[in-house]
């Protein structure tokens, strides 16, 4: 099987210039990623995963170096077209969830389609997600302060896949939640992964770093 | 298309409900203040109008005094000697022939002079009009007009303000200089308003008998009225007068209604911006209220603004979001603000004008859609910065936030 490159960093450096001097978040990172991976980022506080992982969902810019998704090198794209890329190409999981608080559960995860297509899902995907995740209809009804963190989590998942993203990138996806929902959620991402989909995890945890086939250390913003 | 942006800034204004009632409220009271200003000058001017043109059917005659004794060169020919200021009695017959098929021609006498009325002083003004000319311009309230040289009729405001009656007498004159005149009253006349012909309302009506008893000037008019039958004549009257009369040198000059018409409702109009700037100024605190509100929202919701940016919102739509935000604010605070406008416009105009029979013409409704047009445009201009400020927060920041 010829492994499809998804993504591709070159050399990229990111530096948040501070009055105290510059800090060298990520340090010339090179790192290939392939079509249906499912890949774990470890390491310490402070290495630089999330400065990674923002990269890798073009929410932010190198100071240097490049970055590919799918051949297109990002640095020439304007910021419409990296928010379009965000909102079609990948789905972002977070540590705190960050659903949308004004909109009911069912109406986050519509969300993106909404924004996507411009007009309500007829399809019955967004319920057919929810039903995936575990989130029956009455729940949907609910806004995210009146759900638990793990049915939060399960509505995040879904909002993540509701544009069928080539990549799914997670920051620390189990990382407010309890061990045994923690596990369910993992569990999910493993079945997507085993579905086809390239993941891309952040995680301190060494046992949620299992669920994944590769797993990448960092060091002092350094790929180890 | 269920637009999701469109209802996130409606939830947005329903969670924030009091802050936003009262931002909407600060646009209510502008549009309610540059409506009700606007509707109140246009209904003055309307009344005003109605009122004038009324009596746009006169001419008022009045002697060249324009460049008498500078160096006018031609005009020296020393035939207008001392009386310059005043009609003589021969000009006045030729007036007269002129303009006597087209209406009712008259001249009057005036002076400006000290009253006493028992022991209160002041000054009013004397007019001496023809016995037979007072009767047909004034209409009584009260007594009859005058018949003998001793009696006067007098206007409603001079009347009230020296608590005068039918009966009772006035001293005119400086007892210091020539002496004093005693009158009585025997009519009161009603209420004329401004005018441009003889302004009756605080003055002495007297006949010609009785002015020219007390002030000589027998023959010399300080101005010959001319109230034709038919409006439609007055150009053609007033040039055949002015032809006839300047055709030397200028001895005449002729002021007709409709000039002080327009220059009565341009002073309207002046007064009616000036006051609906000053109304302007309570939108300028409702769009700092409006800007605040906004500025509000946005520091609440950066979080929000980060997730929805970081999964795929463009920055044009979070714009959007905050100018729908502030578009409803204004529609909702103009329409109420409209709504009130009827009401308390009414009472405005009821108050300063005192009728609204032009309530509903046009020319004053028009202040409503216009106030709250220019309330709607001042909202969206408050939100388009706070708009600009929660599009191009940096996502990753917006994230942090609490
Ligand atoms: N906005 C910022 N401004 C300045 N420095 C920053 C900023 N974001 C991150 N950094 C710095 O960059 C380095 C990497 O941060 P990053 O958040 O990527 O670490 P991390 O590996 O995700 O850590 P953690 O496991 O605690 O989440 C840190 O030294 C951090 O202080
Ligand atoms: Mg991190």
């Amino acid at each position: 099987m010829v492994e499809k490159r998804l993504i591709e960093l070159v050399e990229v450096t990111r530096v948040y210039p501070l009055p105290s001097g510059d800090v060298v978040a990520l340090d010339r990172v090179s790192l290939t990623i392939h079509e249906g991976e499912f890949v774990a980022i470890m390491g310490p506080s402070g290495s630089g995963k999330s400065t990674l992982l923002n990269q890798l969902g073009c929410l932010d810019r190198p100071t240097s170096g490049d970055l590919f998704i799918r051949g297109k090198n990002t640095r020439e794209m304007n910021d419409r077209e990296l928010t379009g890329l965000r909102l079609n190409t990948i789905g972002y999981i977070f540590q705190r969830f960050n659903l949308i608080p004004l909109l009911t559960a069912y109406e986050n995860v519509e969300y993106p389609y909404l924004m996507k297509h411009r007009e309500p899902d007829y399809t019955g995907r967004v319920d057919s997600l929810l039903g995936m995740v575990g989130i029956d209809p009455p729940m949907a009804a609910h806004k995210p302060p009146e759900l638990s963190g793990g049915q939060q989590q399960r509505v995040a998942i879904a909002r993540a896949l509701v544009n069928d993203p080539a990549l799914i990138l997670c920051d620390e996806p189990t990382g407010n939640l309890d061990s045994v929902t923690g596990r369910q959620i993992m569990e999910m991402l493993a079945e997507l992964h085993r579905k086809g989909r390239t993941i891309l995890m952040v995680t301190h945890d060494a046992e949620v770093a299992g669920f994944a086939e590769r797993t990448i250390v960092m060091k002092d913003g350094r790929v180890i | 298309m269920r637009d999701v942006i469109l209802s996130l800034s409606l939830r947005s204004i329903r969670i924030h409900f009091l802050r936003s009632v009262l931002a909407a409220l600060g646009i209510v009271i502008g549009v309610v203040a540059i409506s009700s200003m606007g509707m109140m000058g246009a209904n003055m001017t309307l009344s005003v109008t109605e009122e004038l043109s009324s009596m746009a059917n006169n001419l008022v005659v009045r002697a060249y005094t324009g460049g008498a004794g500078f160096g006018g060169g031609p005009g020296g020919s020393g035939a207008s000697g001392g009386g310059d200021e005043f009609i003589t009695e021969s000009e006045f017959r030729e007036i007269t022939k002129i303009a006597e098929k087209y209406g009712l021609v008259y001249g009057v006498q005036s002076e400006s002079d000290r009253i006493e009325v028992g022991d209160r002083k002041g000054r009013a003004t004397v007019y001496g009009l023809d016995d037979k000319v007072i009767p047909s311009i004034f209409s009584l309230s009260e007594g009859t007009f005058p018949k003998s040289t001793s009696s006067v009729v007098i206007g409603p405001t001079l009347a009230s303000r020296y608590s005068l009656k039918t009966g009772s007498r006035i001293d005119i004159g400086d007892p210091d200089k020539g002496g004093t005149t005693t009158v009585r009253v025997v009519g009161i006349l009603e209420e004329r308003g401004m005018s441009m012909d003889v302004n009756s309302d605080s003055a002495i009506i007297a006949n010609q008998k009785l002015f020219n008893g007390i002030y000589g000037r027998e023959g010399e008019y300080n101005q010959v009225n001319v109230i034709l039958s038919d409006i439609n004549d007055t150009q053609k009257v007033k040039s055949a007068i002015l032809e006839k009369m300047n055709r030397k040198e200028e001895t005449v000059t002729i002021q007709d209604s409709s000039r002080m018409l327009e220059s009565i409702t341009s002073t309207l109009s002046t007064m009616t911006t000036f006051v609906m700037a000053i109304a302007g100024i309570s939108l300028l605190v409702a769009a700092t209220s409006i800007f605040n509100v906004m500025m509000m929202s946005v520091t609440e919701r950066v979080r929000e603004i980060g997730i929805m940016r970081s999964i795929g919102t463009q920055k044009s739509e979070i714009r959007k979001m905050f100018i729908y935000e502030s578009v409803i604010l204004g529609v909702i605070g103009a329409t109420i603000g409209a709504i009130l406008s009827l009401a308390i416009g009414w009472v405005v105009v009821l108050a300063m004008v005192g009728s609204t029979d032009y309530f509903f013409s046009p020319p004053s409704l028009v202040y409503i859609p216009s106030a709250m047009l220019v309330g709607i445009v001042i909202c969206v201009i408050s939100g388009v910065y706070p708009a600009w400020r929660a599009s191009s927060l940096d996502p990753i920041e917006a994230l942090r936030a609490e």
